[in-house]
């Protein structure tokens, strides 16, 4: 296996991009990427999304996304495992690359999610659920996630202002970060008063609906000759699915696939939690970073919610999680969130993450999740 | 969306709770399954689940989807049936000051939506506490 590096990264803005159509998006988003690492031509795609067909009637689109940026002919794939289809994309370019089979390998993720209504935004995300056995009974996402949130505070004492702590937090990231949808900073008295969505969450536990994209550029790391800014690499890649049924768990608190992705990136690596140094999770609800924070062996069982409230995970804390705002903060077009954790830990890694820079980060982790925990994908990335 | 056949293929499950439990490890399935997700024996046997449990954890659905407009806001938790496989469904007939976890409850039959004027009434398993 060769050594993969990541030799350029694009983002733009997020948020709901009326005027902009999901080719637009992902075009100029990756072209970024391609400028970053200074090339034009790439060997192969993946690109991450959930539902372009539910989102904007539009399946096919890997063959569509490389026409448009100028890539036909490439072989060109779309990754689907729900919220964690970027994480996945990422996963398979970064295997291309380690065996040879590509040298440079683009990965990107897309979602444009508001050109339909909430309720079809909700039914498109709702099938990341068991449409038989939980989807039938009225269970949403938010829904579904109240479910874990109440059996953790049930279980383990975690409280209601602990979860407002992680929106709160990834908030006050976000409102560093340019591109993030909602670059403002809110209170725990603003999330305990917003409108309640399923208790016991509320609508400020909760990531956004967002239009958005994220590129990197993947290349074999002893064929880099330039050396204009400190290279990252990609040194541990882990992968793991479960039930995606919530009810079918033995424990509902507990995220198993995100347990074993991050055994399996941290073997790989030759490193364990405590030689990280700032992290990307996915915070689709407060809940889930607290749990996330568990099963990748930060904290221990049912610790999560105090591993906020005493600052440790926030930016100037011992492990700084969610940097760039988080879903939460920084939107969460859920097929390119993947990918964008991955743009925020290179940036972060190579010194260039502006306002929100955090100070001798080496080693980083992204995390992220499909469904209610359906899957999970762990990288960890090292600068050299 | 619940069209008709993919609705009456679930019948069996919804209407009579029918789940299989594996010969070989005993793990109990619903709904039932083909090869056992512990010992990856094939060999099934029908069995019908539980009728009664207590809820393990449960949530308020306030935002709902487009067929539960009418019905929010309601209940929907995760039961624990006394066969010990979990089970999820909307909890009724109770105040939502009530619910707590480890209360007990029963499986009563009861319709889930409507498909709108010219769709299929959809039934199934509600809790109801004891």
């Amino acid at each position: 296996m060769r050594e993969v590096a990541i030799i350029g990264v694009g983002m733009t803005k997020w948020g709901e991009l009326w005027e902009k159509s999901l080719r637009d998006i992902y075009v100029e988003t990756a072209l970024l990427a391609l400028e970053d690492a200074g090339i034009d031509k790439v060997d192969s795609m993946y690109v991450g999304s959930m539902s372009s067909g539910l989102f904007v009637g539009q399946e096919h689109i890997a063959s569509l996304l490389a026409d448009y940026l100028g890539q036909a002919n490439i072989p060109s794939s779309r990754i689907e495992s729900a919220c964690a289809s970027g994480g996945l994309a990422l996963r398979l370019g970064y295997l291309e690359v380690a065996s040879g089979v590509s040298d440079v390998v683009l990965v990107g993720g897309i979602e444009k999610m508001t050109d339909v209504s909430g309720h079809e935004a909700t039914y498109a995300l709702g099938t990341a659920a068991d449409q038989e056995y939980e989807g039938y009974h009225g269970m949403t996402f938010p829904g579904l996630y109240a479910l874990i949130a109440r059996a953790h505070m049930e279980k383990y004492g975690t409280t209601r202002e602990q979860l407002a702590m992680v929106a709160v937090k990834n908030h006050h990231n976000g409102s560093k970060n340019p591109l993030a949808q909602f670059p403002f900073q809110i209170t725990v008295d603003s999330v305990l008063n917003s409108v309640m969505v399923a208790d016991p969450l509320r609508i400020l536990d909760c990531s956004p609906i967002t239009d958005g994209a994220a590129a990197v550029v993947l290349y074999p790391a002893e064929m880099v000759k330039k050396k204009d800014k400190p290279m990252v690499k990609i040194t541990g890649s882990g992968h793991a699915t479960d039930t995606i049924a919530l009810s079918s768990r033995k424990d509902i608190t507990w995220l198993e696939a995100v347990y074993k992705a991050a055994k399996q990136a941290y073997k790989e690596a030759n490193k364990g939690p405590k030689d990280i140094d700032i992290i990307e999770v996915h915070d689709c609800f407060t809940i889930a970073e607290i749990c996330v924070l568990e099963a990748l062996g930060i904290v221990e069982k049912g610790k999560g919610g105090d591993a906020v409230e005493e600052g440790m995970t926030s930016l100037k804390g011992k492990i700084p999680v969610n940097a760039s705002g988080g879903l939460k903060a920084k939107g969460h077009p859920v097929g390119a969130t993947g990918v964008a954790q991955v743009v925020e830990i290179v940036k972060q890694l190579q010194g260039n993450a502006g306002e929100r820079q955090v100070k001798k980060a080496r080693v980083g982790l992204a995390q992220n999740m499909g469904g209610s925990g359906g899957s999970s994908v762990v990288h960890i990335f090292e600068r050299e | 969306m619940t069209t008709p056949s993919r609705y009456w293929r679930e019948i069996p499950q919804r209407y009579r709770l029918e789940a299989n439990k594996c010969k070989n490890c005993k793990t109990i399935f619903f709904p039932p399954r083909l090869v056992c997700a512990e010992c990856k024996k094939r060999d099934l046997v029908a069995i019908k689940l539980a009728e009664q449990g207590e809820i393990i954890t449960y949530t308020i659905i306030r935002v709902p989807p487009r067929q539960f407009v009418d019905q929010a806001p309601y209940a929907v938790g995760i039961v624990k049936l006394d066969d010990g496989v979990n089970l999820m469904g909307q909890i009724v007939d109770c105040e939502f000051e009530d619910l707590k976890i480890g209360i007990r409850v029963k499986i009563e039959f009861r319709k889930i939506f409507d498909e709108g004027e010219s769709g299929i009434l959809c039934y199934g398993y509600k809790f109801v506490p004891e």
